[in-house]
């Protein structure tokens, strides 16, 4: 334990620096204690150089205030423009009205697409009600508590299913869907077949499967049969009904009464190139899954 | 203990011996545009070479995109950006048998301009500084997307963005900040200030360190590109297969995230070897401010666990550009090995981004309780026993994960435990309090922010830990609520308390006091009113990362997002009080205006480009406040020819 | 370690010190025992995740057990910060040192003691209470060590105490539900008989899911190839929600679907007439064989690989191309 020292003493510890401290003189004295203040102050000159801002100059300053706001400037343009040209905003949504209490929806769903980038992508196209033109988009919207005609063109080739549950049809009025199948000559070699499952494991006919898990409609989508499918399938899209084999599938079911944004997809991998088949056009809105809104009436 | 001795100078020379580069204008130097330069140019190479490998692959003709162009693309641009920006100059120039040029950091951090920060540089201080603003860059980045998570969050059923462009979002916030934070005490408070407060001329490893920061700038802007490829769908964690099924912005989360790895590893190393051989003499294991400590805990962490992580994303990126089975189930491979892979490193991963909180905090409240630090021996082992342990409670990630469950009640046990040393920390602080004077400055009021905030989100870590209530808790937003708590509220705060405290050491300006109170506050207040409502969502039964969710919880969630956007006021108010005092206000703030005894307060400001004039002899601790015949904390005249040879003896009081 | 106190200052005021450390304890304790017992009365009978089930009783009882046992300690800490604010700040104008207090032996001995005797409490009874109600609702993996106590059997009848087994298939974006002892028949609802001990049997088509059902207070991680076991037995009849918890795609936040527990009679007349509709339809035969996990790549009706299925266009989601094999 050091000892107090009295005041204003020069002050030096034994060892092996030989090095003296001042302590400075302590403004309270009493008797002889000491009750030493502390300076913080140590001697800058010590170090050799003093204390100083750091010096910017003005120029330097001036840019990077500039640079900051010009940075917040590009953050909302960028913010705006995509948000403006993001896949929910940039697609298309097709509106269907409802004529006589009900409503037609009308999709395909082919091998390939039109795009530039993801040629090679499965997908769907929805039907324009008035101008009937193809459009590649998923989004579509229905009037609530409606019957909602579905009619789906499939053109892309059979295939299995991951899960054969899905071959049962679920949640449409009747429980069935009404099922044609065409080859590309036209000839329809199976007629308004109405199915509650279609097979999908001893014989080859699924190609996708429409899906709103929200509602419990789980609909598989028929296809061309195996040996159409292996050679003749639509090679350019959106795929049209001459010259193509096709399978036509119609069913329906009630929109619900609660409006809202109900979400649908494929149960079956369509996604080439991908592990398990379910990434790429299957987690893409605008391709194999889509949005039904549903809005008031 | 060794030391480089270099022969003294007597002054250093204004000029001094060949400076890289001296007098020749910036643009015709090494710097961040020739870096660009190369950075673009290797990524057409990279591309290329990638097509010509993998362009013939049936699955790239299937999917459309070839990843083995991506992956190499952004490789080839990392090689490209570190020759263009200098880096690799001087090896070229020892393999080509030329002396290498003298170390142009003689001038430093007193080089006039700011053309300095923008080039590769071997002062440890400028390195600190670019680190500084690196960070908050990557810091507000990470933010605005958060902002974002929380816009959508608004309803549940109203969508403000795509399901695709949800989750983009959410994995984009999570790595940048998971990715990038845990370089945020460390780069810039620990690479300045390490070597200053050991005593150091100069961190071991100069160049080393270097890079470690120039390899944060390619990672943040690969991670951002996953932006324009439609964004990456397994979150920070980046879970198998799904992340073999995604599509091309993966890549650029695993390469992001390996190359920062890299960084992290480079970090750590050179501050380990310094911490260990450049202490000055008399810098006893038993001075070393808790600062050093955490920095030296944190460093072995990021060698040792980093380096797992960089493993991970290798093998991840070649389940998806070569097509091995690592993680495939049905090919043999197991989804559980990159869980285990990626909680191997992720937990030490939580532990090195808390750790630097507690050493920042630890500095600030014995300045400000102008107390010796109660406990400096617990608190070593509190550090020490939290990064020990943190190797060895992964386990308490995959509760319901379907692994064995022998093991869950040991794992328990270690997640239990690791609370112990944790609670030190608090021991040492209360113990600090006690009968303390304390002055409330702000990084005083961040630092007491720090501990609320770090007991609630400790506290809700033993819930977690405990394997029933973690079979409700996991996954959910209460595991969202225990790490914001811990990380925001512990990292972010201690972070904020940093700047405030040391700006004024590294700048000669102080921040302005009355927006810094603004802030603090508003930050405060909105954080705890942002995050303690989602303890309460978790337990009602919403998961993380979901878009929508139950109606009942929608008000909550109102209210949550509410305080979100309020949050980002206050970081926002953060952000003018900066730049408006860097750049307009400049309030000189030089000298030791918290009158600290630690070592990088009795330098001038800014501190010289050698640090120390002479290596400083080390006399007793830096907390040695109250003792009224402290010894003073170090010697910077020494005599020459003491260097090497002496030990300061011991006196004053005996450190506890 | 020494331990100091301020030295008596010279001309030292005229109170004594006040004893800081009594009167903490004395608020803490009327504090804690408040709260604890404010947390268990009035809160612990509303915790989350409820009382639907065993499993969810439990973890209701930890959770709470952990609140009162977390609540002192909390307060401890917050009260002693708030109270050195309040009564340890500096005085405007006083510019001078704290003591130079550099620890305390016997107050660092005492925390350590203190903080390692309540983590190995809360191991204990963690411990216990896994073990107790058969591994609390988490997910086991294939061996569970951690079981129900029930008969296993291959057709389940009410009123006895059979096993019901439920399979659970999570696959991109919506659960399946196969129940073995009713034929293996699929279903998207989930429908459960009450006072039943019921066995999930987790897995996953393609990459991983979870499968959490909130107020059942179960909760098995779903991975591909891998069965995960985990048991609950539900107490009380009514609807629960069942929702994915672990990041699997795009639609994760909207994987959710609606279950219920029903009386014993009411689950077997569902149950039984599900597997009538499915048998008639052709579906019950479609459906692969029960077992604990299935193979995405491999349809055994098909008798070969789907990675094998040449010459069908469009993808058929593969991935490691045609010639490569399915297990190396």
């Amino acid at each position: 334990m050091t000892e107090l020292l009295p005041c204003g003493a020069r002050w030096e510890y034994k060892g092996n620096l030989a090095h003296r401290y001042y302590r400075p003189a302590s403004t309270t004295c009493l008797l002889t204690e000491c009750e030493p203040t502390f300076d913080w102050h140590w001697p800058v000159a010590a170090a050799g150089l003093r204390s100083e801002v750091v010096r910017v100059s003005v120029a330097a300053r001036a840019a990077a205030l500039i640079v900051a706001f010009l940075c917040v400037v590009g953050l909302g343009v960028f913010v705006a423009v995509y948000y403006i040209g993001s896949a929910t905003t940039q697609l298309p949504i097709v509106h269907y009205t409802a004529s006589g209490g009900q409503v037609s929806v009308v999709l395909q769903e082919d091998p390939q697409n039109d795009s530039t980038t993801r040629p090679d992508w499965v997908t769907y196209y929805t039907q324009d009600p008035s101008t009937k033109q193809w459009l590649h988009t998923t989004l579509f919207s229905v009037p609530a508590n409606t019957k909602v005609n579905v009619t789906i063109y499939g053109f892309d080739g059979c295939t299995p299913l991951r899960n054969n549950y899905f071959s049962e049809v679920q949640g449409t009025i009747g429980g069935t869907v009404n099922v044609s199948q065409y080859d590309q000559h036209g000839k329809e070699y199976v007629t308004n077949k109405l199915m509650s499952v279609i097979n999908s494991w001893s014989d080859c006919n699924v190609g996708h499967s429409f899906a709103i898990p929200d509602l419990g409609v789980f609909v598989p989508v028929a296809s061309p049969n195996a040996q159409l499918s292996a050679n003749n399938l639509c090679s350019s899209s959106p795929c049209t009904t001459s010259g193509n084999p096709y399978a036509r599938e119609t069913f329906s079911f009630m929109s619900p009464k609660q409006t809202g944004t109900y979400r649908w997809q494929c149960f079956i991998p369509c996604g080439g190139g991908f592990l398990d088949g379910n990434g790429g056009p299957m987690q893409t809105l605008g391709w194999m899954m889509g949005e039904m809104d549903v809005v008031s009436s | 203990m060794a030391i480089e001795i270099q022969p003294e100078r007597a002054e250093p020379t204004g000029g001094g011996p060949d400076i890289v580069g001296a007098g020749l204008p910036w643009w015709r130097r090494f710097g961040v545009h020739t870096g660009l330069i190369g950075a673009v140019a290797g990524y057409f190479l990279g591309h290329w070479l990638g097509n010509f490998l993998g362009g013939g692959y049936d699955r790239s003709s299937l999917a459309d995109t070839n990843d083995v162009a991506i992956v190499l693309g952004y490789a080839v641009a990392v090689i490209g950006w570190l020759v263009g920006l200098g880096v690799l100059n001087d090896l070229f120039l020892m393999m080509l048998g030329k002396p290498v040029r003298e170390e142009p950091r003689l001038l430093g951090i007193r080089e006039p301009g700011v053309a300095k920060y923008f080039r590769f540089t071997l002062d440890h201080k400028v390195v600190g500084i670019q680190y500084l603003y690196g960070m908050i860059v990557y810091f507000l980045t990470g933010g605005l997307f958060a902002m974002a998570i929380r816009s959508e969050l608004l309803s549940p059923t109203y969508h403000l963005m795509g399901p695709d462009q949800y989750l983009m979002v959410v994995g984009e916030h999570g790595t940048m900040m998971m990715m990038m934070m845990s370089s945020v005490i460390l780069g810039p408070f620990g690479q300045y200030f390490g070597p200053l407060l050991i005593g150091s001329k100069r961190v071991a490893f100069p160049r080393l360190e270097a890079l470690g920061f120039w390899l944060t700038v390619p990672a943040y802007f690969i991670l951002l590109s996953a932006v324009l490829m439609g964004g990456f769908p397994t979150g920070w964690t980046g879970y198998e297969p799904l992340a073999t099924q995604a599509t091309q912005g993966e890549d650029a989360y695993f390469f992001a995230f390996g190359l920062m790895g890299i960084s992290m590893i480079l970090a750590g190393f050179n501050m380990i070897v310094t911490i260990i051989n450049y202490r000055a003499p008399g810098m006893r294991w038993s001075r070393l401010p808790m600062f050093i400590w955490s920095m030296f805990t944190v460093s072995f962490l990021q060698v040792l666990a980093v380096p797992v992580l960089v493993g991970a994303c290798f093998m991840a990126l070649m389940d998806r550009t070569f097509q091995t089975a690592f993680f495939a189930n049905q090919l043999g491979g197991s989804s559980f090995l990159y869980e285990d892979l990626f909680w191997f490193f992720g937990h030490p991963e939580v532990y090195i981004l808390a750790l630097p909180g507690f050493g920042v905090i630890s500095e600030i409240i014995s300045v400000f309780c102008r107390k010796p630090l109660f406990g400096y021996k617990v608190s070593i082992a509190g550090m020490l026993g939290v990064g020990l342990a943190s190797f060895f409670v992964w386990q308490h990630h995959l509760f319901d994960s379907g692994i064995n469950p022998d093991m869950r009640p040991l794992f328990m046990l270690t997640t239990e435990v690791i609370s112990i040393p944790t609670g030190f920390i608090f021991l040492v602080a209360m113990g600090t309090f006690w009968k303390a004077r304390i002055r409330f400055s702000i990084p005083m009021l961040f630092a007491l922010a720090f501990y609320f905030n770090f007991l609630i989100g400790g506290i809700s870590g033993v819930f977690l830990s405990d394997v029933p209530a973690d079979t409700t808790e996991h996954g959910s937003f209460f595991v969202m609520a225990h790490f914001h708590y811990t990380i925001m509220g512990g990292l972010i705060f201690a972070f904020f308390a940093g700047i405030y405290y040391w700006l004024p050491k590294m700048t000669g300006i102080k921040l302005n006091e009355r927006l810094g109170k603004i802030q603090f506050w508003t930050m405060f207040i909105f954080f705890n009113t942002t995050f303690l409502p989602l303890f309460a969502l978790g337990m009602m039964g919403m998961p993380r990362r979901v878009f929508e969710y139950a109606r009942n919880l929608e008000t909550l969630n109102d209210w949550v997002s509410i305080s979100a956007f309020c949050l980002g006021v206050s970081v926002l108010i953060f952000v003018i009080n900066f730049v408006m005092s860097v750049t307009f206000w400049r309030e000189p703030e030089v000298g030791n205006p918290w009158r600290a005894r630690s070592l990088e307060w009795q330098l001038p400001t800014p501190p010289p480009p050698d640090n120390f004039r002479r290596v400083p002899v080390i006399l007793a601790s830096p907390y040695d406040y109250g003792v009224p015949d402290a010894l003073p904390v170090a010697d910077f005249n020494p005599p020459p020819g003491v260097i090497g040879s002496a030990y300061a003896p011991a006196s004053g009081r005996v450190e506890g | 370690m020494s331990t100091a106190d301020t030295p008596a200052e010279a001309g030292a005021s005229a109170s004594p010190e006040p004893r800081h450390g009594w009167r903490l304890f004395s608020i803490w304790i009327v504090l804690s025992v408040a709260a604890c017992l404010a947390i268990w009365f009035a809160w612990y009978p509303h915790m989350p995740p409820g009382r639907m089930s065993d499993s969810a009783q439990g973890e209701q009882f930890d959770i709470g057990v952990l609140a009162v046992s977390a609540a002192p300690v909390i307060i401890g800490v917050l009260l002693y910060f708030i109270y050195a604010i309040v009564v340890w700040r500096a005085r405007p104008g006083d510019d001078s040192d704290g003591p130079p207090i550099y620890g305390n032996t016997k107050v660092a001995a005492t925390w350590i003691i203190g903080t390692t005797l309540i983590v190995l409490w809360l191991f204990v009874f963690g411990t216990v209470q896994l073990v107790v109600p058969a591994g609390a609702g988490a997910g086991e993996g294939p061996s569970p060590i951690f079981k129900l106590a029930g008969t296993q059997t291959a057709a389940w009848s009410p009123g006895g105490n059979d096993m019901l087994q439920v399979q659970v298939i999570a696959q991109q974006w919506a659960f399946t539900y196969r129940y073995p002892q009713f034929g293996g028949m699929e279903s998207t609802v989930l429908d459960l008989p009450v006072n039943t001990p019921i066995e999930f049997h987790v897995t996953s088509l393609d990459v991983i899911h979870s499968f959490w059902a909130y107020k059942l207070g179960v909760k098995a991680d779903a991975n591909p190839e891998v069965d995960n076991v985990a048991y609950t037995t539900a107490k009380a009849t009514g609807g629960f929600i069942v929702r994915c918890n672990e990041l699997c795609g795009i639609w994760h936040g909207a994987m959710y679907n609606n279950g219920t527990v029903l009386s014993s009679t009411a689950f077997q007349t569902w149950a039984s007439g599900v597997q009538a509709k499915e048998q008639t339809e052709g579906v019950l035969a479609a459906l692969p064989t029960y077992a604990l996990t299935y193979d995405p790549t491999v349809i055994p009706q098909l008798g070969k690989n789907i990675v094998q299925v040449d010459g069908i266009t469009g993808a058929a989601g593969y991935y490691y191309g045609s010639g490569d094999p399915v297990t190396p």
